[in-house]
């Protein structure tokens, strides 16, 4: 261990430089390094839409956020501890992010006058000049130069090696965090594996990095952050919630015991999804990556009927290609995941950063009386739960669900205790009974109201099902008035038969003000909820993952008490969708619509004020 | 092995009335389709026809097979999903000139590129029937109806020729009154591996009547069409008398018996060349000089979407991670 460590419980350190200085990447290693030495982690990504935007810009800087602690982390953060700045651009877009008695390490090699020009600086001092002087203490180091210095020998083009010096900079904060960078070197061998020279290279930037700070007795002092304690035992991953919604699927899948298909189309955020299904041949599921996203969930439509879990994933402008299938699938009576991982709107709106704005699309975004379920998940962990659920309601009431992420949950990555599939819930296809007389498009459980699960290939069962209304009864095409009413009706009750738990009740159980989530704005609300309360103010929290149905214990949480706020990323859809449906309850709302999550602190503020 | 039975094209009729217009040409291709699905031993539950939006797209409903009548230029989507989800089913997609070509276009060519091994019924009649008269894509340049009473200022899409540009493997045509070749072109369309497009001309009596007239009538048929066959000669008229030579890079019409020319002289159709060249002078030739090509113009060897899909999970049988708890075994994990 350091001499002169600096204990903590929690640290947030926040990665920073041009989109091509490789900032994901040392983020994404360094909270892995965390996780496997004992800290619980949360991260979030926060890059850029244009690939590479010109160099040492504003519009260029790619962030990696991670928050790691001894407790528990709900969130990546609100300021970081420490910041890492690539070049002054990476220092400008994060300088209002770092916490008072904070410390930045800083390449000394990209503050000249041109690269504070293009950060449009206009001084020499950059720190002076965001009033950072007095706040912060500075860790200049040359990283540029000191990487070239490390690489010299090496027969590397000039390119190559500018690029390894976010390695020097991941051993410099191992150093600085008392982590040992064995398994960093590790994971180097096995993602250079096939190029040697490169992975020697990072090697030895990686180990000179760590030295560097080792030796020279750098004039910040090295933190220690505990390792955590209160989690429950057992094996654990880091994964990002896009990745787990993939294998959310696959697990429901082979739970099911039906073939896994997914029909998409790229889109930002929601792409790592459709990557991370293409990799598994292997389970046999099959991705088809098609012209359009219209495509995509008529393809899963299609592949629906022939009894496959079908799945589509997208984000918001693909969701609004995607409403009229989705009419469909309700009409049609059709098993179908639609994975909504929200960004910016409306339109192209931010693609790469986050808002909870697609909420009225999801319940409502369709033509005519169109019911279907609407779930969302929470924290990257557990889109894992809630795509395997998706998929078990999907495939138990024939019945099309979407499933809200956001690009917040889908790129960050938290701790995940992993999962066996023995203990996931069963899944019951609803079979028809055997003593069936005829099999129609419209016969369905009398008591659930499902429509009966009966693939092509089965003898004797044909029927043809679509889009036009059909005869309740015989399950031919109808337009009689009386029919229309009553399938309409039918449509809704069914969906309203899907069984939902009771939403929970977190924070001070006597409180008098209830903070209402959904979503991914969990981990902040929870934490500012933790921290009122240890301020001795009473508030408690509702976070809601299923939203249409509501839970049925909505109202009577709602009439407990006597001021509710409805927290969300957009302006005001939850609240509103909570007043139409809970007449007579004052509901009022906080919103934030920046295409950043909420900070903890900002909601503390906020609620100090009103308690 | 589950037993093979027999059917008749009556096995392959839904209890529904057929609401076609009296004398629409979709009755006749109905008609064949079962009378062809029941010779092919096709068995009934292990078809699906999948449609979209107009009046050809209700077809499936008077199928007693599985069926999907979906939304408005989707089938190509639809029934992709369901071949690739169980290859085992055989797949017959019913759309239309505007379903098909123009709000479904962009399914169209991507169907046809990906040469996915489903058979599609185009019912080119040139018109949108069930909103009663207007322009389609197919829709001669200056064509009057409701909706371009001066007449259309564009270019209508030769469907051959889009197939084609999207590299089909199977192009065929035929006339709704023409029975036998309907029939040779849709055992043709099932044979064939790959995604199978038959364009068939059809008669709508109400909106675009007589539109094909001048190559429809049993009359004058045989001298204004050629039904091409594989391996034979491009021979046709009344009187099989006529005959397509080529004449630099372009077909010609010669009379046999006349200028010296005999049977030997006439080109012998070639449906599995796969250069395209020719296959596209037949498939575009027009009257009154030339007759309209009919039959199985393109018929290719390429294998299929969903066939390359089934070999590359195969391969995947040879890995080590088959169940989700081997795939969590995979990952790197640590003990907290």
């Amino acid at each position: 261990m350091n001499d002169n460590l600096k204990p903590s419980s929690n640290i947030v350190i926040k990665f920073s430089g041009d989109s091509g200085d490789g900032m994901q990447l040392t983020g994404t290693m360094f909270s892995n390094l965390s996780a496997i030495l004992g800290n619980e982690i949360s991260t979030f990504p926060d890059y850029p839409a244009e690939i590479r935007a010109p160099q040492g810009t504003l519009g260029g800087v790619s962030g990696f956020q991670v928050h790691i602690g001894s407790g528990r982390v709900f969130t990546p953060g609100d300021e970081a501890d420490v910041l890492v700045a690539m070049n002054p651009a990476a220092l400008k877009v994060n300088a209002k992010n770092i916490k008072s008695i904070g410390s930045i390490i800083y390449d000394t090699d990209t503050f000249t006058r041109s690269d504070l020009e293009k950060a449009e600086f206009t001084t020499d001092n950059p720190f002076d000049e965001l009033k950072l002087m007095e706040k912060v203490q500075l860790v200049p180091v040359p990283l540029t130069s000191l990487t070239k210095k490390s690489l010299e020998g090496f027969d590397l083009d000039n390119k190559t090696v500018l690029r390894s010096k976010n390695m020097f900079a991941l051993g410099l904060i191992c150093w600085l965090f008392n982590q040992p960078i064995d398994k960093a070197i590790s994971f180097l061998e096995s993602k250079f594996d096939a190029k040697k020279d490169l992975q020697t290279a990072n090697i030895k930037v990686l180990t000179d990095g760590f030295n560097y700070g080792n030796n020279l007795h750098m004039v910040v002092s090295p933190f220690y952050v505990y390792k955590s304690e209160n989690l429950e035992h057992g094996l654990y991953t880091s994964v990002s919630g896009n990745k787990a919604t993939a294998w959310g699927l696959i697990a429901a899948a082979e739970k099911a015991g039906v073939q896994l298909f997914l029909g998409s189309y790229p889109i930002t955020p929601a792409t790592d999804i459709m990557q991370e299904l293409a990799l598994r041949k292997d389970m046999g599921v099959k991705v088809m990556q098609t012209e359009d996203e219209i495509a995509g969930i008529n393809t899963a439509l299609g592949a629906s009927f022939a009894g496959a879990l079908a799945a589509t994933n997208t984000s918001g402008p693909g969701l609004a290609l995607k409403a009229e299938a989705l009419g469909l699938a309700v009409m049609a009576e059709l098993p179908l995941v639609l994975i909504d991982v929200m960004r910016v709107g409306p339109s192209t709106g931010m693609p790469t950063k986050t808002e909870q704005a697609d909420l009225q699309q999801a319940l409502n975004g369709r033509n005519g009386e169109c019911p279907l379920v609407v779930l969302a998940a929470d924290t990257p962990a557990n889109c894992f739960d809630y795509a395997f659920q998706a998929a078990k309601i999907a495939l138990e009431h024939s019945t099309p669900v979407i499933l809200l992420t956001d690009a917040f949950i889908g790129n960050g990555s938290s701790l995940w205790k992993l999962p066996k599939l023995a203990d996931m819930p069963a899944i019951k296809l609803p079979l028809p009974p055997e003593n069936l007389e005829k099999f129609t498009a419209v016969t369905r459980d009398p008591e659930t109201l499902t429509r009966y699960r009966v693939v092509p290939g089965t003898p004797k069962m044909m029927h043809r099902i679509g889009g036009l209304e059909k005869d309740s009864v015989k399950g031919s095409i109808s337009t009689d008035p009386v029919n229309h009413e009553k399938m309409v009706a039918m449509r809704r009750r069914k969906i309203e038969n899907v069984p939902v738990p009771d939403v929970k009740i977190e924070g001070n159980p006597d409180a008098e003000i209830l903070i209402v989530g959904w979503g991914s704005t969990y981990g902040h609300l929870i934490s500012a909820i933790h921290q009122l309360n240890e301020d001795g103010k009473k508030v408690a929290l509702a976070q809601f993952n299923y939203l249409f149905p509501l839970p049925k214990n909505t109202a009577e949480v709602l009439k407990k008490y006597k001021k509710i706020v409805v927290c969300e990323l957009n302006g005001g859809q939850f609240a509103n969708y909570l007043r139409a449906n809970n007449n007579g309850i004052v509901i009022e709302q906080f919103n934030k619509i920046q295409g950043q999550p909420f900070t903890v602190s900002e909601i503390v503020e906020h609620f100090n004020k009103l308690v | 092995m589950e037993e093979i039975q027999q059917y008749t094209a009556k096995d392959f009729k839904s209890d529904q009335y057929v609401r076609w217009c009296p004398g629409c040409g979709d009755h006749a291709v109905l008609n064949v389709l079962q009378k062809t699905m029941a010779e092919l031993g096709i068995q009934p539950h292990e078809t699906v026809v999948v449609s979209g939006i107009g009046c050809s797209s209700r077809l499936p409903y008077y199928m007693n097979t599985y069926g999907f009548h979906a939304i408005h230029g989707r089938a190509a989507a639809i029934a992709t999903g369901v071949k690739v989800a169980n290859p085992k089913l055989s797949v017959w997609e019913v759309t239309g000139d505007g379903d098909c070509l123009a709000i479904g276009g962009n399914h169209f060519i991507h169907s046809v590129r990906r040469n996915i091994d489903i058979n599609v019924l185009l019912f080119n009649n040139q018109i949108y029937g069930l909103t009663k008269g207007q322009y389609s894509p197919t829709s001669k340049r200056g064509a009057i109806t409701k909706s371009s009473p001066f007449g259309t200022i564009q270019d209508p899409f030769r469907p051959a020729e889009l197939t084609f540009g999207a590299r089909g493997t199977f192009f065929a045509r035929t006339l709704d009154v023409d029975l036998k070749t309907s029939q040779m072109i849709m055992t043709a369309a099932q044979k064939h591996k790959g995604t199978s497009i038959c364009e068939i001309l059809v008669n709508c009596v109400i909106f675009n009547n007589g539109v094909y007239g001048w190559i429809s009538e049993r009359e004058t048929r045989p001298d204004r069409t050629i039904v091409l066959e594989h391996g034979k000669p491009m021979i046709f008229g009344k009187n099989n008398d006529k005959g397509l030579v080529l004449e630099g890079l372009d077909l010609k019409v010669v009379n046999i018996g006349e200028n010296g020319i005999s049977e030997k002289d006439i080109l012998i159709h070639d449906a599995k060349c796969v250069d395209t060249t020719l296959h596209l002078k037949l498939a575009l030739m027009e009257g009154p000089e030339m007759p309209i090509a009919m039959g199985v113009i393109r018929d290719v060897d390429k294998s299929s979407y969903e066939a390359e899909l089934e070999r590359k999970i195969e391969e995947g049988k040879n890995a080590k991670i088959h169940h989700f708890d081997e795939l969590i075994e995979s990952v790197e994990q640590w003990e907290m």
